[in-house]
């Protein structure tokens, strides 16, 4: 059986990624995937804009939104897609142990970002009492904010899962294509991140 | 692992089989018969509305089982029935066109095909546990979110769960074409049959996302208590329909264009013809589709938008009819001059035409937006789209299903039955829907339960409702068929027609697993018809014999649909009493802890050695 994937440096290919067939398709269909995640995320900012100013009396988006904590969390998420990028960098190097401390840090601002999240969620629906279900207002922007922090969430376990699974068998061209994958994926949550700084913050800091 | 152990095996081995199958080709039949069931129940409802419509205040049903009635009737048919047997066809035929041993995610695919299944039976539940939706198959806020009972959150579930399994299914045929064709098949040699299923891919991979936030959104406000169209909270219901047609119209293109692609196969074979105009029709498809994006506020006239908006959707719409058109010319002229052949697949195929053109035409009217306030909700809309959607979808799948069934089943079906059962539900359909141009011309508006006596609506519904009776009749008449075919039908040779172009004849009937022994070497358009008109018997292989790799199977993508639809009950029920919120927990975990062994177990497949390849017979 040809099923020994792991690498040295002889059969190093240039890019472990996307070496095998398997790998190949794990990143096109991601790509596709992420397609489909533009429209879905497209659709409720779409709605978001359609009722950003729907607040049926209660806070508006100037009452609510102050850029320091945001501000903070822009910056953890941005530097969390660049060190994964340096993981990647050191997956094509074959420098396992590197690219999973990268990683972990990846993990760790990315678990940073979502306690910001979390206490920002608390902090307006303690103070100002402004719930899911208080406006239209409230349940587009939970619903495009949190959507966003589930994908956070999920691209955190899929990270976690994959660097425990791993942790004692190091790369090979079965599970660099995962590891890849996960990389893009995380990227993309962050460029949706940019898109509600702009949109759902800073737009609302104004209008 | 030779083919041969796979015979004579018992009920539950087979049934496990199943279960379990990554092969693209059991999971293509999966989806068709899995759809030709949605299909019967929808056919039921249908019968049932129009009994109900048959004579002037009839009271067959209630008016509110009526609204449950026409809700799920198009529901069925549009998301259970139709989509899955063009989704069969895709993964049963489009692989083999391109000369593949697979599709590129065997066990996705498997996943796509529960979730669909469960979200229909999900859908379907609702008839049993308090009623079904009844909001009308837009489920248009806020009559749907005010609607009483759970019918409506039975549609919202199982509309997410199909709708996940659909779009599943339309990323892996994407990968499967641009990474898995043969040597020599490039893009501009692929059957059309396989172009349309890409763009019908394209059409899902953007269309779907929005039917998921539109989902959500109405699950939301329904299960905890948003207010996204709740006016007084300063909601607003047009999201909806925006959002419901931003998908809605796409879908429509998603159902015809396969279909285009199924005629654009059989006509070449059946006519000995290459077809006509080969890369208009490619340019075609895409520009159908593209506009197919472009026009979904035209379901929306009536609404208000403005007549700047309006103009805008109605001049595209209309554009939509030029590409379509080109079609249509190059189906003609492919048949033009050439030696035809006239079997069931192409009496389906040459009845479209001109029952499509009708219905394509109506669509030009109705994109007079103007006039449209004339037209909307009225019969004249019924018939319209029952005209693209019968006239084209159906007589599509009914051709194609004619036309591959020796290569899925490796049968043929009877010509004799196959004949009769077209010519009864032909006559059957244009006697149900012509007439409903005219009742909506008179005024008749559609979803109504009852309509008076003598406003001259009389006549022409029970000419309507005779009509659908024939066409029960043709259908009957078709399944008939496909018991008798199954039963004693003639063995299939690979090339049953004798005219195949295309891969998929090149192989035996029904095709073997692991599809082609080697794979072929494709050297220009209908590469089978090259190498027949070379004098070759069989394709020229492009690799030596050697061991092929396949997948395994697996039980975790049914355990994991089995999640979701446990989920699905819960966050249903939870309105009613807290305790649910354990089942929707439960479900959740078993799904996701599906997804987690999925991601932590290696599968590396498994071999088929050359030698057991070797010793089975060509």
């Amino acid at each position: 059986m040809s099923q020994d994937h792991s690498l040295n440096p002889e059969s190093f290919p240039q890019d472990p990624a996307k070496a095998t067939q398997e790998g190949k398709h794990k990143y096109i269909g991601l790509w596709f995937f992420l397609g489909g995640e533009t429209v879905l995320f497209a659709c409720l900012f779409a709605t978001y804009l359609a009722l950003h100013q729907s607040t049926a009396g209660g806070p508006s988006s100037q009452d609510l939104f102050g850029l320091e904590l945001v501000f903070i969390m822009t910056i953890l998420l941005l530097t969390s897609s660049l060190t994964s990028v340096y993981a990647i960098y050191h997956m094509k190097n074959n420098n396992f142990k590197k690219m999973q401390l990268w990683f972990g840090i990846t993990a760790l601002l990315g678990i940073a970002f979502l306690a910001c999240e979390i206490y920002e969620f608390a902090h307006y629906i303690h103070e100002y009492e402004f719930t899911f279900r208080s406006s239209a207002f409230g349940s587009a922007f939970y619903t495009l904010v949190g959507f966003h922090g589930g994908h956070v969430v999920f691209g955190l376990s899929w990270l976690i899962a994959l660097m425990v699974r791993n942790a004692k068998r190091g790369l090979s061209l079965y599970n660099a294509p995962k590891y890849n994958t996960f990389a893009i994926y995380w990227h993309f949550i962050d460029v949706v991140w940019v898109f509600i700084f702009t949109v759902v913050y800073l737009m609302g800091m104004v209008s | 692992m030779s083919i041969a152990s796979t015979q004579n095996k018992g009920f539950g081995a087979i049934l496990w089989d199943y279960l379990t199958t990554v092969d693209h080709k059991k999971i293509g039949n999966m989806y068709i018969a899995a759809g030709a069931f949605f299909f019967i129940l929808g056919g039921i409802e249908a019968l049932i509305i129009r009994i109900q419509l048959m004579a002037p205040e009839n009271d067959f049903i209630s008016a509110g089982l009526y609204n449950e009635m026409i809700t799920m009737h198009g529901t069925t048919m549009i998301f259970l029935a139709a989509t899955p047997i063009l989704v069969g066809f895709m993964n049963a035929i489009m692989p083999l066109q391109i000369g593949a041993r697979d599709v590129a995610f065997p066990f996705l695919n498997s996943l796509g095909f529960w979730l669909f299944l469960f979200g229909g039976i999900m859908l379907n539940l609702s008839w049993f546990l308090g009623g079904a939706p009844d909001a009308g198959w837009t489920a248009y806020t806020p009559l749907s979110t005010q609607s009483p009972g759970h019918g409506v959150d039975f549609y919202v579930m199982g509309l997410q769960l199909s709708g996940a399994g659909t779009l599943m299914g339309g990323i892996n045929f994407l990968v499967t074409i641009v990474t898995m064709r043969a040597p020599g098949m490039t893009y501009m040699r692929m059957p059309l049959f396989t172009w349309t299923t890409f763009v019908a891919s394209i059409l899902i991979l953007f269309a779907f996302p929005a039917l998921t936030v539109g989902l959500f959104l109405l699950m939301f406000d329904r299960m905890f208590g948003s207010a996204f169209f709740d006016v007084a909270l300063g909601g607003n219901s047009v999201i909806w329909q925006h959002l419901f047609w931003i998908f809605g119209h796409p879908e429509v293109y998603i159902l015809i264009l396969p279909a285009f692609g199924i005629f654009s196969e059989i006509f070449p074979v059946f006519a000995k013809k290459r077809l006509f105009g080969y890369s208009s029709m490619v340019f075609a498809t895409f520009m159908i589709a593209f506009l197919g994006f472009m026009v979904w506020a035209h379901h929306m006239f009536t609404v208000g938008l403005g007549p700047v908006a309006n103009a805008i959707f109605a001049v595209a719409t209309m554009a939509i009819a030029v590409p379509t058109g080109i079609k249509i010319f190059n189906w003609l002229a492919t048949m033009w001059g050439g030696s035809i052949r006239i079997n069931s697949a192409m009496l389906w195929s040459l009845a479209f035409i001109p029952s499509f053109t009708i219905g394509g035409m109506t669509g030009v009217m109705l994109a007079a937006s103007t006039a449209d306030f004339q037209y909307h909700d009225t019969y004249f809309v019924v018939a319209h789209f029952h005209y693209v959607i019968v006239g084209g979808v159906v007589f599509g799948i009914l051709a194609g299903l004619h036309y591959w069934w020796p290569k899925l089943f490796g049968k043929v079906l009877h010509e004799g039955m196959g004949k009769i059962a077209f010519w009864l539900f032909f006559i059957g359909f244009h006697l149900t829907f012509f007439i409903q141009h005219f009742l909506g011309l008179m005024g008749m508006p559609r979803r109504y339960w009852v309509f008076l006596e003598n406003q001259g609506l009389d006549t022409g519904n029970l000419v309507s409702t005779i009509g659908a009776f024939l066409m029960a009749l043709g259908s009957i008449v078709f399944v008939i068929n496909v018991v008798y075919t199954t039963m004693k039908g003639e063995k299939a040779s690979a090339d049953p027609w004798g005219t195949g172009r295309t891969l998929e004849w090149a192989i035996s009937s029904p095709a073997p697993e692991y599809n082609f022994k080697q794979l072929p070497l494709v050297r220009g358009l209908d590469p089978l018809w090259i190498e027949k008109m070379d004098g070759n018997v069989k394709m020229t292989p492009a690799e030596p014999l050697n061991d092929i790799h396949m997948p395994n199977g697996s039980i975790l993508p049914l355990i994991m649909t089995i999640g979701f639809f446990i989920a699905s009950l819960g966050f249903i029920y939870q309105v009613d009493s807290k305790a649910w919120l354990i089942v929707l927990y439960a479900g959740m975990a078993i799904a996701l802890g599906c997804m987690l062994i999925r991601s932590l177990k290696d599968d590396h497949g498994f071999h088929i050695h050359k030698e057991d390849l070797e010793r089975e017979a060509d």
